[in-house]
């Protein structure tokens, strides 16, 4: 097994143009599994822990770039303002964890249960991919993520990081597990009020192939509140029935099916439970927000 | 491979299989056995060690990572011969049954008060959340943390005696 220890991204780049086998690895808190349970021994192996493009984010003309070296502990740190990823990112493992994972490890791996995926769903994010040559393209999330562990990730390409814009509005991230701590989620959901664009954006994690968004709830949604008044009076109520209605929408999106985690009903039921929750918290935070 | 870093204020170097984790360094090369081996899946906290002064379980590291790296480890909490007080709160308040997760527990304690020194009870909870306890002791070393924050902070003087 070689072990290459780069300095730069571009070094780092130079290595996967060389040696497009060499499984990348940060804070090794999915490989380091597989090598110490004899399921991974890669020829190669290609260390970016320490590339300091990778370990910064930046606002980009509206928009946030967020480098795949973040680790979940700067991301609650430090995007505190992007409260479902903030969220997200505090949900996964524990502190050890925290300290170690990455945002791009999390888009990379691309488990169905990635904590991270629902809340860059959510915001329509693209995933920016880099080759040696400085040759960088971003691609949309649902092109990124193809399904369980699948991704459209080349085998001469790095993930260096998502980016999205910005949005006004509030929004949360919400996961059902057996623990608070050290869980793989059940079911988990991000929903964000895009107040500018008066729409609603849900999406959902470890209930499909991967990340999951749920169109067809989000139109019913936006429409509800354009008919209550609540884009123009964030006063304005939705009733019971249509967060009801909003949340079994929301369950028809989903695609769970039974594991050891918990069974395809359960999952589906606690789509609706969170969908709602999600909603009223959101419309709650408009009305205080005025 | 040759691995050069520096643990509890030493420079050493090991020769490692190229897929070894930090902690077999750390046990198999420099007999530090401190640091447990439990899980090797960052499950249990068992080897939880400082890398760079951040807190991480060093069997989720691969050593060649550390290199040139500054690692800490449970070793070097006791200094001359006097344990270190969150130690010295785990023994006074029974935090220790089999002792397998005591280190990690330690080391995660100590962490936890350099940045807090005070913690809520729900602060401290969080932040052990990624230490287990198979005798599941868990409320001895909930003890054992406020034991040693007063002491740390100087907040039990009186209650002494």
């Amino acid at each position: 097994m070689d072990v290459y220890l780069p300095r730069t991204l571009a070094e780092a780049l130079e290595v996967k143009a060389r040696r497009p086998e060499a499984v990348p690895i940060a804070g090794g808190t999915d490989v380091m599994v597989a090598i110490n349970f004899h399921r991974l021994r890669p020829d190669a192996v290609v260390d970016l822990s320490r590339l300091p493009e990778l370990r910064q984010w930046r606002e980009e003309d509206g928009a946030v770039f967020v480098g795949a070296g973040m680790t979940y502990a700067r991301l609650v740190r430090e995007l505190s303002w992007c409260v479902p990823l903030a969220q997200a990112a505090r949900t996964v493992g524990s502190p050890q964890i925290r300290n170690r994972g990455t945002l791009g490890g999390n888009v990379g791996t691309a488990s169905p249960a990635g904590d991270t995926l629902p809340v860059l769903a959510a915001h329509d994010a693209e995933v920016v991919l880099g080759r040696a040559g400085g040759r960088v393209r971003a691609l949309p999330w649902d092109q990124f993520f193809l399904g369980p562990k699948q991704t459209a990730l080349a085998p001469d390409e790095l993930v260096l990081g998502v980016r999205w814009r910005r949005l006004r509005g509030p929004g949360s991230f919400l996961k059902v597990g057996t623990r608070n701590a050290m869980v793989i989620a059940v079911a988990s959901l991000c929903l964000v009020v895009d107040e500018v664009g008066r729409a609603v954006r849900v999406a959902l994690g470890s209930v499909g192939p991967t990340v999951l968004r749920a169109p067809e709830a989000e139109r019913f949604a936006a429409e509800q509140m354009q008919r209550a008044g609540a884009w123009d009076d964030p006063r304005a109520a939705l009733s019971d029935a249509v967060v009801e209605e909003f949340g079994e929408r929301v369950a028809a999106a989903a695609r769970p099916i039974d594991d050891v985690r918990g069974s395809a009903a359960y999952r589906r039921h606690a789509c609706a439970v969170l969908a709602r929750r999600a909603l009223r918290w959101a419309l709650g935070d408009r009305r205080l927000a005025g | 491979m040759r691995v050069r870093l520096n643990v509890n204020g030493a420079w050493r170097q090991a020769d490692v299989w190229p897929g070894a984790s930090l902690l077999a360094l750390l046990r198999d090369s420099l007999g530090l056995v401190g640091s447990k081996n439990a899980c090797e899946q960052g499950e249990c906290g068992s080897c939880s060690v400082w890398l760079d002064g951040e807190l991480v379980c060093a069997c989720l590291v691969l050593a060649a990572q550390a290199d040139g790296c500054t690692v800490h480890t449970v070793e070097s909490l006791a200094q001359g011969g006097r344990l270190h007080p969150v130690q010295e709160a785990f023994l006074d308040a029974g935090a220790v049954q089999c002792g397998f997760c005591t280190p990690g527990l330690v080391v995660a304690v100590v962490d936890l008060l350099r940045r807090d020194p005070s913690p809520s009870e729900e602060t401290v909870r969080e932040a052990l959340a990624g230490n287990l306890c198979r005798c599941t002791g868990y409320q001895k070393i909930l003890d054992a943390v406020r034991l040693a924050a007063e002491r740390m902070t100087g907040g039990d003087r009186g209650s002494r005696a």
